[in-house]
Formats: C-alpha cells, structure tokens, sequence
C-alpha cells in the first residue's frame, strides 16, 4: 500500500513539475519588442542594400521560397527549410531547381501570391527585367542561372547553366526576399509589401522603423509579437545605456562588442548575453599591381608578420577566430582544419621564427635594420577598421617597414580602392551565407567588383567551378581547403582575424536565436515572444 | 529708421545670396556625393547603375544649372525631395524643427535665467567665497564639451535611478516630458549659462564702479533696485550680445546633444544629410538656419535701441 501511495505521489509530482515546465515554457502571444537600431538605413530595400542594418528590421516583412531554420545557430544546407516554397528537388542532372509554392498566401496589401512574383523577383536580380533596382549588389549570385520558369501558378524554376548546390543556400539568405511583382523597386524602398509576419508601418529616418502583426500570416499561431520597434540610436553608448535602463528589451544584433558587454552583464546581471562568430573577416588588401607590393617577396613577408593572436587578444579580449577566407570550424562549415591551417606561412605558432623569415625576405628585398620601407595604411575612419589598422601598422614596424596611417571618410573609400590609389588597406569582409561559392567568387574571381584587390588566377578560378559543381560535401571541403590555402599562400588578401561579436536581451525575451556562422539570416524574428 | 531698417533688409538679402553660393559650392567641393555613398556602401560599383542613378538625381548636370534649379526651387518654395528617403525635403525638414526649436529655446531661457542672476549675484559679491565658487562653476561650464556632460548625466542617471532620459515623442506624464527637454537643453545650455554669467559679471563690476550708482545708492535706493534696475539695465547690452551669438552657436552644441540623448530634431539631421550628402536636406536646412541667425541678429540689433535709449538708427 505505501509503495502504491509513494508511486501516486511521484507520479502527481511529476506531473506538476511537467505541467509547470510546460506551462513556463508555452510562447505568450502579444507585447512590442523594442529594440535599438545601430544606424538608420539608406532606405527599406533589402535587394538594394549590403549591410545588415537593413536585413535586422525588413527581414520580418518577407518570405523567402526557403529558409535557414530559426531556431538553429548554425546554417547549413540540412537545416534549409521551406518558406514560400512547400518543397523544393534538383532535376534535369542537377541543372534545374524546382519549387513548388505554398497556396493561398497574400501579401501585405492583399494580393494573392503567385510563381510570377518570384519570377519577376529573380529576373530583376539578375537585371534581364524591365524594372530595375537602383542598385542590385547581389546580381552575381546569379550568374549560373539561365533563365526562370514557371509552370502555372505555383510552380517556377531555376533553369542553371550547370549544377550549382549552393544556389539553395543563396536562397536562403536573409538577403534574398521574394518581392512582389505589382509593386515598384521605388516603392519598395520607402513602403516595402511582402508576405512576411510582420507588416511595415513607418520608416522615420533617423528616428524609428515600426513593425506591426500581420494578422493574416499563413503560419498560423504566428508570429507571437503584436510588433516590433526599431529606435535608432546611433550613440552606441546611449544604445546600451539605454538597454541596461530597460528602455529596450534587445540591442541591435552582434552590435554588443566584447569589452562592452563586460560593462552590460555588470550593469544589467539578468540580461540573457550570447557571443557568436558574425562571419565577417578583418583582411588586408595589397595594391599588387604597383610596387613595392608588386614584389611577392615583400607580400609574404608581410603576411609572415602578422601575430594574429595579438589582434585578437587586444581587440576581443581573446574572443575570436584565426582562419583563412572561409569561417573556421566549429562554427564555420568549410573553414580549414587548423592542423591544415598552421602549415601555410605566417599561421605558425612561432611568431618570432615567422617574423625572421619575414625579415630575410625583406632583405633580400632590399630593405634591413638602416633602410626601412615607407608604406601608408589606408583604411575606412571607423573604429573597427581603424583600430586593427594601428596594430598592423605596429606589428609591421617589426620587419622594417613603417607605416602611416591614413584614415578615408567612407564616402571616399571605395572610390580611392577601386582606383587603386593605396598600398595597403584594412578592410572588413562580411559574408551574407557561409558557402565558398558567395565568397570566391565576390572577392578572388577575375573581374568581380567586389575583387579589390583585382587578384587574378586562372588556375585557381577553374578550381572555383570545380568546387561549386560538386554534390559531394566531403569532395567539396577537400577541394575548398586547397584553393583557401592556395589563396593564403599567393597572399591575395591575408586573412587577419574572424571577429565574435555579442548581442543581448532581457531575460523575458525568448526564443531569439543568434547565427553562429552569418550575421544576415536570423531576423525573421516570428518564433520570438515575452514571458511578461 | 525707415531708410536703415531698408538698407538693412537689403544687406540680409545680399547676404543670405551670399550663404546660398558659398553651402552649395561648398557641398560640391566636398569629396564624394550621395553616388558614392550608396556604391560604397554595398561595396561595388557598376558604372552604368552610377550613371543612371546620378542622372536620375540630377547630379550629372553643369553646376550652375544645379545651383539654378535648387535656389528658384527654393524661392517658389519647392524645396525637392531628400536623396535618401525619397520623400520630399520640406516633409523630413518640417517636423524636426519644432523639436530642435524647443530645445534651442530651452537651453536659451537655461542659459539667460540661470547666467544673469549668478552674472548679478557674484559681481555684487566680488571676491568673497561665493564669487570664487560661482566662478568655478562658470569656468566648468565652458571647459566641460556638452557631449561629455550628457554622457556623464545619462551615465548618473542609469546608476543612481536605474532610469535614463532620453527622446520620448508620447511622454506619459508631465515628468517624462519634461526629461525629454530640459535634461538635455540643461546639458546644452551650461556652457551658454556660464558665458552669460562672466559677461554679465564683467560688464556689471564695470557698471558697478559708475557715479550715478553710487548717486542712487546715496538717495537711499534699495541694494536689490540699485543692482537690478540701475546696474542690471545698464550692463545688460553686452549680454544681450552674448546671447544673439549664442543663439547661433547652439546649434553646433545641439548636434552632440541631439545625438547623445538620441533626440530626432534637425541638427543631428543635418550631420546625418550631410553624411549621405543629401544635397537638397542639407541646402535647404542651412539656408533655413541662415535665415533664423540673419534674422536674429537683425532683432539683436533692433533690441539695443529698446534697452538703450542712447542708440537711435537714423536715416
């Protein structure tokens, strides 16, 4: 009898305690998420921009035909789920990709959604419509794929010039929203119309971007919020003032840099902190069409001076990531192994023996201990270029080269690279999805706008398609290491750091998911609710 | 007076033709425009888009039919439409200037009700303890740059009342909005209240020494009349002076001011346009502030004849 009655009570216990889990962990529908902007954007045109202060309050606004799963840190191709697409297969030998649409879904303004706005969608991407975007940063993307077609209202396809896997992770960016076909790319930039969960209801420039529930979502039971604010702050002291007095419930996303975030946890205790890997690289960029740079010699000695670890250590309190082009695992997907990594020259443990090499080359250079080599170190006057730029300059001085820093207002930066009027530059390289495709061929590719540096190799840009056309993920990983070693070792853009950076929420805000391998692609925000 | 306040109207035309000349020519002398900008920020150019989008702008254009097209624009009250939000100047320009009007107008009333009285107060009690510490606190007042006394107030606030108070465009409660201003128009207005306050006290020990205070000290004046009506009235030109310029400067302090407490008003809407070299925000703003200081200081100087009965403009 007491083993009957001891039962009886652990089973009601556990009871309660499931029912209380439950009953804590069960999303509440309603409230404001309010949030502080980092900047104001140019405008509201996702497809327009290339930063993700666009990305963080549109992306709520859209669907995409498929997306990286929310709740998951890190994309990858098995986490692809579908959106406004129900499901998705590769025919034709891999050339065609076909989606089959969700039915009955509006947009915003009460249109239906068909195949002919994600036809008109990619066709002005990949500038082959009658509308164009004023700016179309993206257009490369898309350069594999032919045409699009669909077969009736809910069916399109991709039509590619020859497989490539990765265009499904494109698709999945938070870059990549379907817009609708009745609406202008004008219009879209001040009043953008999408299908998303949220639906736009102001843009005051400089002062606040309004979200509100799209109560006619097709996820039913979502989104949990009545809306979402976006209050821009640009003072990024005032910012986070402000999220310790609890005027915001989250700050803007990664936007919390290390040392601050010391200052948030002892200010604000209960905040709910996370600190990721944002996918964006710190790189030098070498005029190697002049001299003295035109000299490989001096290249590589540069790139052997580099202690990355001191970057990191100084800038991030040790919170980042040495790698090469690609994001380094765990968190990056193709990243080098670090085995692999420590082979190519300057990665060694042994700063002191690489700076020796590193000297021996400058010799043989022409330059030593009594004729040094004067350089200028351009970089954008913004703290997180800046900053890496003088401990550059500082850790060149080691093999005889002396450096003078020479800060550009932004407006003048990319104008001053694109002409080539610099010797060295910091730069910052963000990448929208980790896949070699987007990055190869945006930044190493011969004849890419985005390839400051106008790095050129036959050789290696065969290996660019070779990689992109295989199925086989392993094959793949082998093939992307040895051109990302290769592109280390030519010194195309010496890779210095992957930086971490930290975001915040009150610790009544759940179901926020920050990516681990991308800063672009996790601000959907409809799985996010208050427990208050 | 007639033929004064004519030519003076004339001199205020020439000169806000003047301005228009020398903010348009200036913004075009600066490297890059809005183009730039926006390539820049997506981190590509292709010329053909760069092309078309300078053409759409009208940025393509010889300067003197740009200069033509804005300032006949301007005079007809078209003032175009901003580059960046597309929507036009006068709806992004108009609604910020209450907010930054308030402000000013705040740190101004900040600065003459608190620099006068302390002005007053510490050159009546020259070289006693209360002058030397009315004169530290002046002297923080202008070493102190606005944007670091904001911080420090929104820094105190946070620690000691877990509350900060910046921009709220629906305050709640009169406390709220009153944050929204005078906490920041404090901020703005100290290093104005604490010039007032060493002018004042320089031109009123000057006054002070006169012979007709000390005549209506000896006709057994009160020390509050003789100091505020007869000294006061007397020492205040120079103050007013101050004041006028001030007026003018304020704006340099509102834009950190604006930024720090995060208040969306023009001036830090002007930095902004400036920025993304927003031509048609930015002309038509600095033309607009051209003409509040021209006409400001054509009231300065219509005041001294009001405070002074020896000024008389003739013709």
């Amino acid at each position: 009898m007491r083993s009957v009655r001891a039962l009886a009570a652990t089973a009601a216990l556990s009871l309660l305690a499931f029912s209380t889990i439950a009953f804590a962990g069960a999303p509440k529908q309603g409230g404001i998420l309010r949030m502080y902007h980092r900047d104001s954007p140019g405008n509201a045109s996702i497809h327009e921009g290339a930063t993700y202060s666009l990305n963080v309050p549109f992306m709520p606004v859209f669907n995409n035909l498929v997306i990286y799963k929310q709740d998951e840190a890190q994309n990858r191709m098995d986490n692809i789920i579908p959106d406004l697409a129900e499901s998705w297969a590769w025919v034709n030998d891999n050339k065609t990709l076909t989606f089959k649409l969700r039915q009955g879904v509006k947009w915003h303004d009460g249109k239906p959604f068909t195949s002919a706005d994600v036809k008109c969608t990619f066709e002005m991407l990949m500038g082959k419509s009658q509308q164009k975007f004023r700016q179309n940063p993206r257009k490369t993307w898309y350069e594999q794929v032919n045409d699009i077609s669909t077969n009736g209202d809910f069916e399109v396809s991709f039509n590619l010039k020859r497989p490539q896997p990765s265009l499904l992770a494109l698709l999945a960016s938070g870059y990549t929203p379907v817009y609708p076909c009745h609406v202008s790319p004008g219009d879209m930039r001040t009043h953008p119309i999408g299908t998303g969960p949220f639906k736009f209801v102001e843009f005051k420039a400089n002062e606040s971007i309004k979200l509100t529930r799209n109560t006619d979502y097709w996820r039913k039971g979502r989104p949990y919020l009545d809306g979402i604010e976006f209050t821009i702050i640009p003072n990024r002291s005032t910012a986070i003032l402000a999220f310790v007095a609890g005027k915001f419930d989250m700050t803007f996303p990664t936007e919390v840099s290390i040392p601050l975030l010391k200052d948030v946890k002892s200010q604000a205790p209960n905040a709910v902190c996370v600190v990721e890997p944002n996918n964006v690289a710190t790189n030098i960029i070498v005029n190697s069409s002049a001299p003295p740079f035109d000299n490989i010699d001096i290249r590589r000695a540069m790139a052997l001076a580099l202690d990355r670890k001191a970057f990191i250590s100084i800038m991030f309190e040790g919170q980042g990531d040495v790698g090469g082009t690609l994001l380094p695992p765990p968190n990056g997907l193709w990243g080098m192994p670090k085995e692999m990594l420590e082979t190519i020259p300057g990665y060694g443990p042994d700063v002191k023996a690489n700076r020796e090499e590193a000297k021996k080359l400058m010799q043989k250079a022409g330059y030593g201990p009594d004729k040094h080599l004067a350089v200028k170190v351009s970089t954008r006057n913004i703290p997180i270029y800046r900053d890496p730029a003088v401990i550059l300059i500082d850790q060149l001085k080691s093999i005889y080269i002396d450096g003078e820093l020479d800060v550009v207002e932004t407006a003048n930066w990319f104008p001053k690279v694109a002409r080539k009027d610099y010797m060295i530059g910091l730069n910052l390289t963000g990448n929208a999805v980790d896949d070699p495709d987007q990055s190869f061929y945006e930044n190493y590719s011969c004849g890419s706008e985005r390839n400051y540096t106008n790095y050129c190799n036959k050789e290696i840009e065969k290996l660019f398609d070779v990689q992109s056309q295989e199925t086989d993920i392993a094959k793949r990983k082998k093939l992307v290491w040895d051109i990302d070693k290769k592109l280390q070792e030519d010194v195309a853009r010496p890779i210095i750091f992957h930086a971490r950076t930290g975001t915040c929420w009150q610790p009544y805000v759940k179901g926020v998911t920050v990516m681990s391998n991308s800063s672009y692609n996790g601000y959907r925000y409809e799985d996010v609710w208050m427990d208050k | 007076m007639f033929a004064y306040l004519v030519r003076r109207l004339f001199l205020m035309l020439v000169t806000l033709f003047g301005i228009s000349v020398v903010i348009f020519f200036l913004l075009r002398i600066v490297p890059g425009n809005i183009v730039d900008i926006l390539f820049a920020a997506a981190g590509y150019v292709d010329p053909a888009d760069k092309a078309n989008l300078e053409k759409e702008l009208g940025i393509d254009r010889p300067l003197i039919v740009q200069y033509w097209h804005w300032i006949s624009g301007f005079l007809r009250g078209d003032f175009g439409y901003s580059y960046v939000s597309e929507k036009p100047a006068l709806q992004e320009i108009l609604p910020r200037i209450p907010i930054t009007a308030r402000l000013a107008g705040l740190a101004l009333l900040f600065s003459a009700s608190i620099g006068i009285p302390l002005g007053v107060i510490s050159a009546v009690k020259q070289g006693t303890r209360l002058d030397y510490a009315l004169r530290v606190v002046s002297l923080s007042g202008l070493s102190l740059p606005s944007f670091w006394l904001g911080l420090l107030i929104l820094t105190a606030s946070v620690a000691m009342f877990g509350q900060m108070p910046i921009f709220n465009p629906n305050p709640a409660t009169w406390l709220e909005a009153f944050a929204t201003y005078a906490v920041p128009a404090a901020a703005v207005g100290f290093r104005s209240a604490a010039l007032t306050m060493r002018i004042t006290r320089s031109s009123m020990l000057e006054v002070l020494r006169q012979d007709y205070i000390r005549t209506a000290r000896a006709k057994g004046a009160s020390e509050v009349a003789v100091n505020y009506h007869h000294a006061l009235k007397n020492a205040i030109l120079p103050v007013i002076t101050v004041i006028g310029i001030e007026a003018a400067f304020l704006i340099g302090g509102l834009i950190v001011t604006e930024t720090v407490f995060n208040i969306p008003g023009v001036a830090r809407f002007l930095v902004e346009a400036i920025r993304w070299r927003d031509y048609p925000i930015v002309q038509n703003l600095v033309m607009f502030i051209a003409v509040v200081v021209v006409f400001a200081n054509f009231t300065v100087d219509m005041l001294y004849a009001v405070f002074d009965p020896r000024i008389r403009y003739t013709d």
